[in-house]
């Protein structure tokens, strides 16, 4: 693990950032200051060894603001966590709800096995490690979406404990002035996810949808090693990656099945941390960091105008831009937790502890499951720049817009292009024209193909590199022409025959005889290219 | 008390209720343990010297957790003599013991593949609730979010 010190300006705010990586050495909470400059447009990008934090200036003190995460992720799974229901996002109201789900006297929990096969993989993925034994636990509240007054969690002994997530910010102003930084992974347990309520406040109730209720989840914990909102979008992303790219959860956050709660506090660096709030109903990545963000100044505002900092939960008001406090949330919830009766131990095991003659049904073996482990965006990038010689920015952007990569792979099967023109074509002409018009890439009118196809005549030298993104502009607007197509319509293609390129440059230099020496060789030279 | 007996019936329940707050205040009053203490008490085996009751406070705040009502004195009496008979648990020697965690801990854990088996019964299902609406549950307004 690195330990930089990095110094960057927060997106032209005034307050700049000091952002040391030190989680691991430090324990709890990183040595990580948060100036506040009052002179505006103050920022430095400079980059220092050392671990000290910034000075205080005359009359200011430092922050430090240390940010959790709790990560809740849903399996990607045919059926719910304890019962035979479907999981399935739009369906008619309490279609997929089993007597279990509706929590019927007389119903018990069992076991999904895809879900804890899920979970092992994720812990194995993030590095955890994977308890042989885990323990199931109630936690009980009162609410209406939570119809057997508990949730089924894994409170005492979760299934995967202290792994480690490794994401990258940037630093600087350059795309190239990125950092890798870790989070700790406190632990990753499994859990029932609730119904959904719809509050129909003119009529002064509350709807039930209990579809949602049994679902299963991963619930993620962050240790509080970020600093500011954008460590921990980029280590929520980065987190959103590796479930897509294991399949244990969509993570789609729009869709709601991947959730984040933020606990937030601020301290000066040296003096025991503050008084942390937690903010909830994070359901973009945007909003993720602009909340986080929000609830950092906010709380640096308070401290510094002599007021307390409430151990409380928040919300994000997306179009207010900040935080709110929930209602009711009276002191601490007791959750007076106790042991599932229901449910005896989860027992886990390795090849070398397989008990001879199991059923394989009832066994799962961490081993088997780590060496299908499929292969984690980390590894992605890594081949993708010692394969294609990419820098490691643009690995990143490929892999971050979805189906970016997959576009970008079929087009190098199909062209002989060099790889650092497709990669420079992908990433800087046709992610343009995508964000532009605001498409994902599956929307896109130009094809793999058809780019690949352009690429060629490129390479080949059929055409120039400026009409080439005319013939793009062209492709873009017109479904169904290929690129040689274009250019024959067009006449765009290069002029190959010599003889035919000399006369047009005579006539050219005899048109203009005003024109120098140095004037007929540049044409000479036009007409060459 | 005598006099009591004689007034009015308004006069009478406004003393009892009078009664009872005293009685109340007393109990609190009478070197009681907080509710921390209470539940430190189960998982350690410091604290020998509780003296068997439970305050107003930890009363409140079981009510408003689990939903239950304590409603009377003889209530509150009831579960004070329950702890008191489970606390004799203290009396063994565990330690060194692993605690266990159920009495099924000895059992294999079913794992379920992963097949739709059920669902699909919503009309089922809405026909245990008191009030619906356009299949679904209906609950008062929320409290807390």
């Amino acid at each position: 693990m690195a330990a930089l010190m990095l110094r960057w300006s927060c997106l032209g705010k005034r307050w700049v950032l000091a952002c040391i990586d030190g989680g691991s050495r430090h324990g709890r909470g990183a040595a990580i200051g948060l100036t506040s400059r009052r002179k505006r447009g103050q920022s430095s990008v400079a980059q220092q060894p050392l671990i000290a934090v910034q000075k205080s200036r005359k009359g200011e003190h430092e922050w430090a603001a240390v940010v959790g995460l709790e990560i809740h992720a849903q399996i990607s799974s045919n059926s719910k966590l304890f019962s035979g229901s479907q999981v399935h996002f739009a369906a008619p109201p309490n279609s997929l709800v089993s007597f279990f789900d509706a929590s019927l006297p007389g119903t018990l929990p069992v076991l999904n096995r895809r879900c804890v096969e899920a979970a092992v993989m994720t812990g194995l993925a993030l590095n955890c490690r994977i308890n042989k034994k885990s323990l199931f636990d109630r936690k009980h509240y009162f609410y209406a979406d939570l119809p057997a007054g508990y949730q089924i969690t894994q409170q005492r002994l979760p299934i995967a404990v202290n792994g480690s997530l490794a994401y990258s910010v940037s630093v600087g102003k350059k795309p190239s002035q990125v950092s890798t930084r870790t989070v700790r992974i406190k632990q990753i347990q499994l859990e029932q996810d609730s119904g959904k309520s719809l509050h129909d406040e003119p009529r002064s109730q509350t709807l039930i949808d209990l579809n949602r209720a049994g679902v299963g989840l991963l619930e993620v914990v962050l240790e509080p090693d970020m600093s500011c909102g954008e460590e921990a979008a980029s280590a929520v992303r980065e987190l959103q990656l590796i479930l897509q790219a294991l399949g244990t959860s969509q993570a789609n956050m729009a869709e709601g099945q991947l959730r984040v709660d933020a606990n937030i506090s601020v301290h000066h660096p040296g003096e025991p941390l503050g008084v942390r709030t937690e903010v909830k109903n994070l359901n973009s990545a945007r909003f993720l960091a602009k909340a986080i963000d929000f609830e950092i100044k906010r709380q640096i505002h308070e401290l510094e105008n002599g007021r307390k900092i409430l151990n409380e939960t928040r919300s994000f008001d997306d179009k207010l831009g900040c935080t709110m406090p929930m209602r009711d949330k009276e002191g601490k919830q007791d959750y007076r937790f106790m042991p599932e009766p229901n449910l005896p131990p989860l027992l886990l095991y390795d090849t070398a502890s397989l008990p001879p003659g199991a059923d394989p049904q009832q066994v799962i073996n961490i081993d088997w499951i780590r060496e299908r482990l499929p292969e984690l965006p980390g590894k992605t990038r890594e081949k993708l720049i010692q394969q294609y010689g990419m820098l490691p920015e643009h690995s990143f952007t490929l892999l971050n817009e979805v189906g970016l990569l997959e576009f970008f792979q079929n087009v190098i099967k199909e062209t002989r292009a060099e790889p650092k023109k497709v990669t420079s074509w992908v990433l800087n002409i046709f992610l343009g024209f995508l964000k532009q018009q605001n498409l994902a890439v599956n929307e896109s009118p130009v094809t793999p193909s058809a780019l690949a196809e352009l690429l060629n005549l490129l390479d080949r030298k059929a055409i120039s590199s400026s009409a080439a993104r005319q013939v793009f502009e062209e492709l873009w607007q017109s479904k169904g022409k290929t690129p040689s197509q274009i250019v024959s319509e067009k006449k765009l293609e290069l002029m190959q025959d010599q003889e035919a390129l000399e006369r047009v440059c005579h006539t050219v230099m005899e048109g203009h005889p005003q024109v120098g020496v140095e004037g007929r060789r540049k044409a000479m030279h036009f007409s060459a290219c | 008390m005598s006099s009591l007996l004689s007034a009015p019936s308004a006069l009478r329940e406004d003393a009892l209720r009078r009664l009872k707050r005293e009685m109340w205040a007393r109990a609190v009053k009478l070197g009681l343990r907080s509710w921390v203490g209470w539940r430190r008490g189960f998982t350690s085996k410091a604290d020998p010297q509780r003296s068997g009751r439970v305050t107003a406070e930890v009363i409140e705040h079981l009510e408003r957790l689990a939903l239950v009502d304590f409603g009377s004195l003889e209530a509150v009496a009831r579960l004070e003599k329950a702890i008191a008979f489970a606390d004799r648990l203290r009396a063994v020697d565990t330690d060194g013991v692993e605690p266990m965690e159920s009495v099924l801990e000895d059992r294999c854990l079913y794992l379920r593949s992963d097949n739709v088996v059920e669902g699909n019964c919503a009309e089922e299902l809405l026909q245990n609730a008191h009030r619906v609406v356009e299949e679904y549950f209906v609950a008062p307004p929320g409290v807390n979010d």
